[in-house]
């Protein structure tokens, strides 16, 4: 390669390494070619799905629930548009100038909203500040939306309860889905932070007032700017949903009943569609509406009178005397009693060694079934009770809807309690006593029953036998009032007594409110006949209350007072049970309620009667 | 030199047209790219492509004006050049511009500029004298080596605190390059590798976190999608997605959204890749090899042992660069700042660029000349 220490030609003695040195960038370059033919080749469809998936985003939009109407299309639940005060953090100049704006007329959490800005996954992404704000603080920031650049307001539709805590327990209330029940779910387009129903009708009916969710196909760049949208399915609308509920009935029955814990259910006995269901406490379900504040939610969770109780299908009391209607019933159709059969009543039933007290000390002396059913009278119904033994009476209670679910398409429906012997051994373990007949033959003692089952016999007493089982939902349609689902009246079955039987009670009853001795004259309206039953449910007391009176004694000790009814009489629009906690006696705190309440209604639908013709 | 025209008619005539051209076609595609990735919204401002095109220019004069200087003067000038530069980089170290963390910048008036790019090719030119004036009998040993290697490691040293990995690196590989030109002896050639291969734990040992975190990323991009992962991530899918014929100009989602980062200036390959598919990746990447071809022609062909040396010392710096872009931008490489020659954005590394192949042109036009 050198001659005599000269070099004469560098590149013959470079030559070798020359090639390899190329070959060496031939061999890298052959490798990057290969790596672009395996990405854009072979990998390419793959890569190009995520560089699609990159820059797609789906935007969903909210779909409108349905509406609930009224059995006369008065709207009662609605959306009504809400203003979320929200900030995109990338067009904000000057957080700190713009913060203590908003602060001076909205209420808000500066230190927090710092926070979700922080923490904000993408600059062009809204963060929520505040939700559903005020109409003032709306136009405070429309007003001042030149100084609050990169303020804005998101409308959204919030559900809106026009009667406030009006049927707060029909209606129920949206929450935001959790965890277990979107996991519970299989197949669905429910998403964390979605409101579903979550009580009431609103959860019962979630799926027919839902809607279905739209999208908005939208082009963002990497930092989640809008830029296009490339396509746009509109949200359905969820189906209206129409109610058997009278509203304004609803809405009186309430007013009747403010101050009072308890609960009323009024039912039309043709149909056995549901007029009126209260139960007070209630709630407020527009303070759900935009996720429940914590203040409420315990306030409503510790509230010792349990306000999410619905005492309509949950409350389980003892019937009281309104059961002597079974108890006649049953007496009558088998034959241990006639209408005409009399019994002295010395104020007091004697069984072995043990007095059954008449609740009138001295006595009514004697009666006759009418007489005893007007005037209540307990030893009547003790002999009668005796007569047929607990296991006869409890499958005429049974056959009157009592005892049993009315499957009333509501959740959390209880089922009350009529004893038997059977169920005595096989759940309490012990044998039946004979004194524990008598004291169910009055509706005490194990008895125990809801307010609907005792509104739902009185329909069937007065529609003439049959029972139904109550609805509430009379249909759904969609917005353009298109029929999706027609709720037909089921019959649950029927009294199993005659014709005979039923006119005896029917007439005793209306007694109980016409008679100068009826318990529940307090109850009588003027114009309209009202056939009904007074009931005291006995609160089980300390001895040394024994003899008081109910407003000499602490308030969680007093009886509670049932009255059901139906009316008018002879050609009965409405049946009702009511029932006030701790009222006292039936005829003194709960008929004059329900007497009010009936007026009300046949008032109302005599006046629409009129205007039909 | 003396009384001679600066130009000889043979010179002219030795003017390499292809390089030249290539040169060209190669910066144009540049622009085209960088005007593409500045349609997007938002990041840099669209007007980004204006400026390439004064670097171009700045460039083309730089190139010409080195074709004037034969390539001998500056092999003489080069320990005079070479201790200027070590004054700028130290200068750059006390008082450099800090942008993103790295002191890179030198700024006079409103001009800032990376001295560590003219390093390289001062450190081309100050080897090939060294390596020239050296002359040793047979081939080189690894107690020959000692010398040269301290004159790389300074200015090398100096660049790599800035920090500045990528141009360190390629500093190594010119210094490997050129001195693998030179010829070492198997068994030196042998010892090096093997050492170099033993240190690696050892460098691994006093790599920085962030350092090893871009070699584990390449190993497992997955393993964190949104932090280091994601240069790699975003640009595999850019330049995967572009398929076979590519998104179109300008039509390219991951640049366009922004997606891919670094998108003018290190991943401009992952933007044309995108936009121009497999087929336009294909062309470019054979523009590339035929400048280095050209290249590699130029070292074998040059006068003399010096014009060889610097001539192979440009064609490996430029081979590194586009070979380890490209493998940066694949997911072949971990993701150090290497710029792509000719179509990565900044001026001084495209300024750098003109300059070396400048003095390629320089060497080939002077191939026949006598050096009088």
């Amino acid at each position: 390669m050198k001659i005599g220490g000269l070099e004469l030609n560098f590149s013959e003695e470079i030559k070798v390494r020359m090639l390899v040195f190329t070959l060496f960038i031939a061999v890298s370059f052959s490798f990057l070619i290969l790596r672009l033919w395996y990405l854009q080749v072979i990998k390419s469809d793959e890569l190009k799905l995520q560089a699609e998936n990159n820059r797609m985003r789906i935007v969903p939009l909210k779909a409108y629930r349905g509406k609930i109407f009224d059995r006369d299309g008065r709207e009662i639940i609605s959306n009504r548009p809400s203003f979320n005060l929200s900030i995109i953090p990338e067009y904000i100049k000057d957080l700190d100038k713009i913060l203590p704006l908003i602060a001076s007329s909205v209420k808000v959490d500066a230190e927090k909203i710092k926070r979700d800005i922080k923490n904000s996954s993408a600059p062009f992404q809204s963060v929520v500040i505040k939700k559903d704000i005020s109409w003032d603080e709306v136009a405070f920031i429309e007003e001042h939306s030149l100084d609050l650049a990169g303020v804005f307001l998101e409308i959204e539709p919030m559900r809106n309860y026009l009667y406030g805590e009006t049927g707060s327990h029909i209606f129920g209330y949206l929450g935001e889905i959790t965890k277990t029940q979107l996991e519970g779910l299989k197949v669905s387009d429910y998403r964390l932070g979605d409101f579903v129903g979550q009580y009431g009708i609103e959860k019962r009916y979630e799926s027919i007032l839902k809607g279905k969710r739209g999208s908005k196909y939208i082009e963002v760049d990497v930092a989640g700017r809008e830029l296009k949208v490339f396509k746009q399915v509109d949200p359905d609308f969820g189906y209206n949903l129409y109610l058997t509920i009278d509203i304004e009935l609803q809405k009186e029955a309430e007013r009747l009943f403010e101050g009072k814990n308890g609960a009323v259910v009024a039912i039309d006995p043709k149909d056995g569609s549901i007029l009126a269901m209260v139960s007070k406490p209630s709630f407020n379900p527009n303070l759900f509406a935009g996720g429940v504040s914590k203040t409420y939610w315990s306030n409503i969770i510790n509230d010792a009178y349990k306000p999410l109780q619905n005492r309509a299908i949950q409350g389980q009391y003892p019937p009281g005397s309104v059961f002597k209607i079974v108890t006649a019933a049953a007496g009558l159709e088998e034959g241990v009693i006639t209408p005409d059969t009399t019994i002295d009543c010395h104020g007091y039933f004697k069984l072995g060694k043990k007095n059954y007290r008449c609740w009138r000390k001295g006595g009514h002396g004697r009666m006759d079934l009418r007489n005893a059913i007007i005037q209540s009278c307990d030893v009547y119904f003790y002999t009668v009770g005796f007569r047929l033994g607990i296991d006869r009476l409890s499958r005429y209670a049974f056959g009157f809807g009592l005892g049993s679910p009315t499957d009333v398409d509501l959740e959390g429906e209880k089922t009350g309690l009529i004893p038997t012997e059977e169920w005595k051994e096989s759940v309490k373990g012990e044998p039946w006593i004979l004194g524990e007949t008598v004291s169910a033959s009055i509706g005490q003692g194990f008895d125990l029953v809801t307010p609907i089952q005792m509104a739902n016999m009185l329909a069937a007493v007065a529609n003439g036998g049959t029972l139904y089982k109550p609805k509430i939902i009379s249909k759904a349609e969609t917005t353009n009032e298109k029929l999706i689902k027609e709720s037909n009246s089921k019959i649950k079955g029927n009294l199993s007594v005659s014709q005979k039987t039923l006119d005896i009670i029917k007439d005793a009853l209306h007694g109980v409110v016409t008679d100068q001795r009826g318990t529940g004259r307090a109850s009588n309206i003027k114009g309209i006949e009202v056939a009904g039953k007074t009931g005291t449910a006995q609160v089980i007391k300390l001895p040394e209350m024994e003899d008081k009176k109910d407003e000499e004694m602490p308030y969680e000790f007093r009886d509670h007072a049932w009255f059901a009814a139906f009316a008018p009489y002879e050609n009965p629009l409405i049946a009702v049970a009511v029932l006030v906690e701790h009222g006292g006696h039936g005829g003194s705190a709960a008929a004059p309620l329900a007497g009010k309440l009936i007026k009300s209604y046949v008032e109302n639908q005599n006046s629409k009667g009129k205007n039909q013709n | 030199m003396n009384n001679k025209p600066i130009f000889k008619y043979q010179i002219i005539s030795n003017f390499d047209w292809v390089i030249f051209g290539l040169t060209i076609i190669i910066s144009i595609v540049g622009i085209f790219t960088i005007y593409s990735t500045g349609g997007g919204s938002g990041g840099e401002p669209s007007r980004i492509y204006i400026k390439q095109i004064y670097w171009i220019l700045y460039g083309l004069m730089a190139m010409l004006l080195i074709l004037f200087i034969d390539y001998h003067s500056l092999e003489k000038l080069a320990y005079i050049l070479y201790f200027m530069i070590i004054v700028v980089l130290i200068m750059v170290a006390v008082s450099g511009k800090t942008v993103s963390g790295a002191r890179r910048w030198l700024s006079f008036a409103q001009f800032a500029f990376q001295p560590s790019e003219l390093a390289k090719i001062v450190i081309i030119i100050t080897l090939a004298r060294y390596f020239d004036d050296k002359k040793i009998r047979g081939l080189y040993k690894i107690r020959d080596l000692i010398a040269p290697a301290i004159i790389i490691l300074i200015p090398a040293l100096l660049i790599a605190k800035q920090p500045d990995l990528g141009t360190a690196m390629v500093i190594f590989f010119i210094f490997i390059s050129m001195s693998f030109l030179i010829g070492i002896n198997s068994r030196s050639l042998f010892i090096l590798a093997g050492s170099a291969i033993v240190s690696l734990p050892f460098l691994w040992h006093f790599m920085k976190d962030y350092q090893k975190d871009r070699i584990l990323t390449l190993i497992n991009p997955q393993a964190d999608p949104l932090g280091r992962g994601y240069h790699i991530i975003q640009s595999k899918i850019a330049i995967g997605s572009g398929g076979y014929m590519g998104k179109g100009f300008m039509s390219g989602t991951q640049s366009q959204l922004n997606f891919l980062p670094e998108k003018h200036t290190d991943f401009i390959f992952s933007v044309f890749a995108e936009e121009m598919g497999f087929i336009g990746a294909l062309l470019l990447i054979m523009l590339y090899i035929i400048l280095i071809i050209k290249g590699i022609d130029v070292v074998y062909h040059a006068r003399d042992r010096s014009g060889s040396l610097m001539a192979g010392g440009v064609v490996s710096m430029l081979a590194f660069h586009m070979i380890f872009n490209i493998g940066m931008t694949t997911g072949m490489f971990p993701v150090v700042g290497i710029p792509l020659p000719l179509m990565s954005y900044g001026g001084s590394y495209l300024v750098t660029t003109f300059i070396s192949i400048g003095l390629l042109l320089n060497i080939k036009m002077r191939r026949f000349v006598d050096m009088g």
